[in-house]
């Protein structure tokens, strides 16, 4: 499906000189709990069509609800982690709409009762003298539960419009999902788009560390809808906080970290436009085409969308005591930016070497290497090297390329304990990425290993000194660099078995360097 | 108004049952029709009563009993098999529910 759009765009630069962009953002997580919010169903990923429903699920008469315990301590530590008040005692509400999706004819959910609320998350932006923090406050964070999932037919490309009728599975209706939603999100100016980003990044790093989700954006188990509005910038001795809200859209379907930063700088872009050209926003839902990464109009909206919500008279109050609230508090894991900062340190990484292996996804990795007994550079040498290339080229996780945080550290044993130099460690590393076993069978395997025969690499260095006297002369004169000939020609010597360093020790002590 | 309208639902006539178990998907006999317009007439009425005494200080009520934090432990319990899921379903294909077309053609 290839959405084009006829609408004109402003340039992002020219565009923030003249509005004050304000955005706010709704995200869906999906909770990786075993069965679904009301009912027993399992919620594993892929399952045969309707092969995961039951008459709860299934909206089917008499059926009765019952609400997931874990589902419930889940959004409980979400809000703690969010830092939000958490509700003594709220309701699920029945949504109204028709729309297949939903067998029911409602989403159960939470209207104005939602279990956590008034919270905040701190994120990271680059500034101009490194990291950043800028703080998006969250208005609340609710339970509800995921919808089914519909094919149309009959249509072009499977699009709902024009489609003859849907098919509908309902293996994901009912699955948990907490809605978090932000505040307005201002003061972030030309950074907006960034801001936005970091915040879904370090939301879904969040969860993550929480364990309550597997936040697999490709797979949906986390969803994004952007909402953004502009505003004239402030003139003269206006603040910029006095200038009321323009006219906002809420855009769809922003599913992956990238499209939520490119979102957000299209929308900024043609609302500019819109309004520069004399025009007016229209509040409406657009979608978002990640393929030619423009918004397109969908359906108007209005703020009285009627859902006709009203307590869900099946489920009684969800009441959490603050011995619970206390008990779960105290199982909140160390908060990921933090954490980041505590390894950081702890491995001497430049904030630049750190951000870079934030961004390739190997924080766990590096850390498991380490506690498996590898040295912090080694770790971050071997993830980042040729692992981490062919993740990047292929979009794949680097854990998928068959090297365990195990291998890595094994394989710099090998290196440190001298039984390896630094270009077997490689065939060793080409090695384990074609899956050839561990470190050490594939080291034995490929007969790679350091000659310990002291006395051999001994005669190779007098040998190579001997044929190369002018060389010898200027090391011995104190160029040292220029013993680098030296080594290699004694490696060549030496077939490429033998520890350079050794090797360089051995030569500068014979010269007397 | 809830009252109000439940008020206006004690003339419930036996067209109107058709219509709603036309809309719920049950299927009703003549007799079946005739038996419940009276009884569904005689359970508004009863509950219209609630109109009478709701005033502006009495705050809605939800739920009649005091009970809260009713769930159940996170353990997988069996699904329906997929030919049940689909037995009270108008129309299936592919293991999946058929709907009829979602938008109106413009
Ligand atoms: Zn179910």
């Amino acid at each position: 499906m290839t959405a084009t759009t006829t609408d004109a765009v402003m340039d992002l630069d020219e565009a923030l000189e003249r509005f004050d962009p304000v955005f706010g953002l709704e995200v869906h997580v999906e909770l990786n709990t075993a069965t679904k919010m009301f009912c027993g169903c399992a919620t594993g990923f892929g399952a045969d069509p309707n092969t995961q429903v039951c008459p709860v699920c299934l909206g089917l008469p008499g059926a009765l609800p019952v609400v997931n315990a874990t589902a419930v301590e889940s959004a409980i530590r979400i809000g703690l982690a969010l830092n939000c008040e958490i509700a003594s005692w709220c309701r699920f509400a029945r949504k109204n709409y028709f729309y297949p999706d939903m067998p029911k004819n409602f989403q159960t959910s939470q209207y104005d009762e939602p279990i956590d609320f008034e919270g905040y998350l701190d994120v990271e932006v680059d500034g101009d003298d490194g990291p950043e923090t800028f703080r998006v406050a969250i208005e609340r964070a609710h339970m509800e539960e995921d919808t089914g999932k519909s094919l149309h037919v009959g249509g072009a490309t499977g699009r709902i419009q024009g489609a003859d009728h849907s098919l509908v599975d309902y293996n994901r209706a009912g699955i948990p999902l907490i809605e978090i939603v932000t505040k307005p999100i201002t003061g972030a100016g030309g950074r907006a788009p960034e801001v936005a980003k970091a915040y879904v990044s370090a939301l879904r790093d969040l969860m993550k560390a929480l364990g309550v989700s597997d936040v697999r954006m490709e797979q949906g188990s986390m969803r994004c809808d952007a909402n953004l509005s502009l505003r004239p910038r402030a003139t003269g001795s206006q603040e910029q906080a006095d200038v009321p809200l323009g006219t906002r859209t809420e855009t769809k379907n922003v599913n992956s970290l990238r499209s939520v930063e490119r979102a957000i700088r299209y929308e900024i872009g043609r609302q500019a436009a819109v309004l520069a050209a004399g025009g007016s926003i229209v509040q409406e839902t657009r979608h978002w085409h990640e393929d030619t990464g423009v918004t397109t109009s969908g359906r108007p909206k209005s703020d009285a969308d009627d859902y006709r919500y009203f307590p869900e008279p099946d489920l009684v109050p969800v009441a959490p005591s603050a011995e619970l609230v206390e008990r779960l508090r105290g199982t909140l894991p160390e908060p990921p930016a933090q954490r980041r900062h505590r390894l950081q340190s702890e491995w001497g990484y430049s904030d630049l070497e750190m951000r870079d292996v934030y961004n390739a996804g190997a924080v766990e990795l590096i850390e498991e290497s380490v506690a498996a007994g590898a040295t912090p550079a080694a770790a971050r040498k071997w993830w980042m090297g040729e692992i981490a290339r062919r993740a990047s080229a292929e979009l794949r996780p680097l854990a998928d390329f068959g090297v365990t945080a195990q291998h890595v550290a094994e394989l710099d044993g090998l290196v440190t304990s001298g039984r390896l130099n630094d270009s077997m460690a490689r065939q060793v590393m080409e090695g384990l990425l074609a899956g050839e076993g561990t470190p050490t069978e594939i080291a034995d395997a490929r007969g790679l290993q350091l000659v310990e025969d002291d006395d051999a690499l001994e005669t190779a260095v007098d040998e190579v000194i001997a044929a190369n006297p002018d060389i010898a002369d200027k090391v011995r004169g104190g160029k040292v660099q220029a013993a680098g000939a030296l080594i290699g020609q004694v490696m060549k010597a030496m077939n490429g078995q033998a520890d350079a360093g050794k090797v360089r020790r051995l030569i500068l002590d014979k010269l007397g360097a | 108004m809830p009252s109000t309208r439940l008020r206006g639902m004690s003339a419930l006539n036996r067209d109107e049952v058709a219509h709603l178990a036309m809309l719920a998907r049950i299927d009703l006999s003549q007799d079946e029709l005739q038996t419940l317009s009276g009884q569904l007439e005689q359970i508004a009425r009863s509950v219209a009563k609630v109109g009478e005494v709701a005033a502006d200080d009495v705050p809605p009520m939800s739920h009649p009993l005091p009970l809260t934090n009713v769930t159940r432990v996170d353990e997988v319990r069996p699904s329906l098999p997929v030919e049940d899921a689909l037995a009270g379903a108008p129309a299936a294909q592919q293991r999946r529910f058929l709907v009829p077309r979602i938008l109106d053609e413009e």
